[in-house]
């Protein structure tokens, strides 16, 4: 089974934790926005993506489990 | 361990409870708390709840589902009255006594309040609190009085700006946030108050709240008075120890516990309750932040669980504040720094990174709308980095 991220920009306040947390899927730029990198990471970012999601203060992050 | 009681059922505990479960721990859980509510999240309160962005539909930490598949026994609004921490015994107020052989003590803190019950007279810590104050601010009162000009109280200021109310904060330091911006940030942010209206009067207290029933005007130190019908009293939290008197734990200011979140055999404690030497800065610290809240939950409930092998918690503390349309982030201690810099943008705009310094290394770093920044260089404080590397930092 692979993921998907999805980020609820409307909630997203650009504190940038997910991009400390898991660098390799999240980035804040210099226009204060947040992107992804990559909307479905490799399985070994999972884990750092899930503790994105608990640690996000406004509850924007959602893994969305991919059927292949 | 075959059950295991987590007292204090917010931010914390809940993250604790969560981390038990997923570090495999199948035994009987209990999640005790006073309030009646599930976990809720604290920070919008001051916010989006008070200005009405927000209805409290949005506040849950988690789903009802979600919740219900942790498989807790829940003792909401039963609050722990005592504990042994020699038993491990837990005894609620309707007489329930959980034994159990492992306890998380998350019960968090309360406002610290002034003089007696009196209407129209408000603090902010619980949901319950802030729609009170919510239906206070829509009721249209003359003047909204805000006394102490910490974070929350400036949060309750600049919503109450935003809705258009009169406001008045006063705080007894000639200069706010010092302590934990230092002096010249926190007059950057005093700057942010008065340029959006509101009547700051610093070094002043507040010597008494008049009125029979209702709050009718506040008495200053400097015998001046301010007619208001509404109050909010923001000067600062007590830890939830009571419960705790003669369990045989050490108390000072909190929970008193070891590197590792351990405060006796089988015991830990996590949360704004929790005090502890962080070893990262050498400093004995209980910090108010909802990331702490977080991440010293999940070493507890490790801690518990694993043993020894977690290791010591040395987090690099951060918190965010949210004041009319700026983000202000501190991660770090400014506690005794002797260095400061501007990184990046400038005070003018008021969109600017700033950095402190302690004995040639980084200790702190103060972001306003500079999220970004404020990451790297928090990055920079948790490697030790020298102060003269984190100058030549570009990010
Ligand atoms: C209005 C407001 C705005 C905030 N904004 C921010 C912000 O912008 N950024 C930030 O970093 N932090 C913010 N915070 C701080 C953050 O919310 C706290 O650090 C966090 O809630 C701490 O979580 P906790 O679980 O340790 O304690 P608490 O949230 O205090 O929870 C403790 C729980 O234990 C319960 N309890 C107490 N005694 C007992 C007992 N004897 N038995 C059973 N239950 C008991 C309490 O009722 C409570 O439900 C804010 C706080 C408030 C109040
Ligand atoms: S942690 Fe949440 S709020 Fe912060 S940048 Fe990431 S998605 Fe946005």
């Amino acid at each position: 089974m692979s993921f998907k991220v999805v980020v609820d920009y409307d909630l997203c306040e650009s504190n940038a934790i997910c991009m400390q947390i898991a660098p390799d899927v999240f980035e804040v730029r210099d226009d204060d926005f947040l992107y992804l990198l990559t909307e479905a990471p490799d399985e070994d970012q999972r884990v750092k993506v899930q503790e994105s999601v608990q640690r996000c203060p406004k509850q924007a992050i959602a893994i969305v489990d991919t059927e292949d | 361990m075959k059950s295991i009681a987590v007292v204090g059922a917010s931010l914390a505990g809940l993250r604790a409870v969560e981390t038990l479960r997923s570090e495999g721990f199948d035994g009987d859980l209990h999640l005790v708390g006073d309030e009646v509510h599930r976990p809720y999240d604290r920070p919008p309160l001051s916010k989006q709840i008070l200005s009405g962005d927000w209805d409290v539909e949005r506040i849950w930490l988690t789903a009802e589902e979600k919740f219900d598949e942790l498989d807790l026994k829940t003792n909401l609004g039963d609050a722990a009255v005592s504990f042994d921490a020699a038993t491990l015994a837990v005894t609620l107020a309707s007489g329930l006594v959980l034994d159990v052989d492992g306890v998380v003590i998350a019960t968090g803190a309360r406002t610290r309040t002034i003089g007696e019950p009196l209407g129209g007279v408000y603090t902010l810590r619980t949901l319950d609190d802030a729609q009170a104050i919510r239906a206070a601010f829509q009721a249209g009162p003359s003047r909204v009085v805000v006394i102490g000009a910490g974070f929350i109280g400036a949060e309750v200021a600049a919503s109450a700006r935003g809705l258009g109310l009169d406001v008045t904060m006063i705080e007894m330091a000639e200069s706010p946030f010092e302590r934990s911006l230092g002096a010249e940030m926190g007059a950057v942010l005093a700057e942010v108050h008065r340029d959006h209206g509101v009547d700051l009067r610093l070094g002043v207290g507040c010597a008494a709240i008049v009125g029979e029933e209702h709050v009718e005007s506040i008495r200053l130190t400097d015998g001046s008075m301010i007619e208001t019908d509404l109050v909010i009293v923001g000067i600062g939290v007590i830890p939830n120890v009571e419960w705790l008197e003669g369990s045989g734990l050490n108390i000072e200011n909190g929970v008193v516990c070891d590197a590792t979140s351990l405060a006796a055999p089988g015991v830990v404690a996590a949360g704004d309750v929790a005090e502890w030497p962080n070893g990262h800065f050498g400093e004995t610290m209980r910090v108010e932040h909802w990331d702490n809240a977080i991440t010293q939950a999940v070493h507890a409930a490790k801690r518990l669980l694993h043993g020894e092998s977690v290791g010591p918690y040395e987090p690099v503390p951060w918190f965010w504040s949210d004041q009319y349309d700026r983000k202000i982030q501190l991660a770090g201690r400014t506690t005794g720094f002797d260095s400061f810099e501007i990184v990046n943008g400038d005070i003018e705009s008021r969109k600017f990174a700033a950095i402190y310094g302690r004995n040639g290394t980084i200790v702190a770093v103060l972001g306003f709308n500079r999220p970004r920044h404020v990451m790297r260089y928090r990055q920079l404080i948790d490697a030790k980095t020298s102060w003269a590397d984190a100058l030549a930092a570009e990010f």
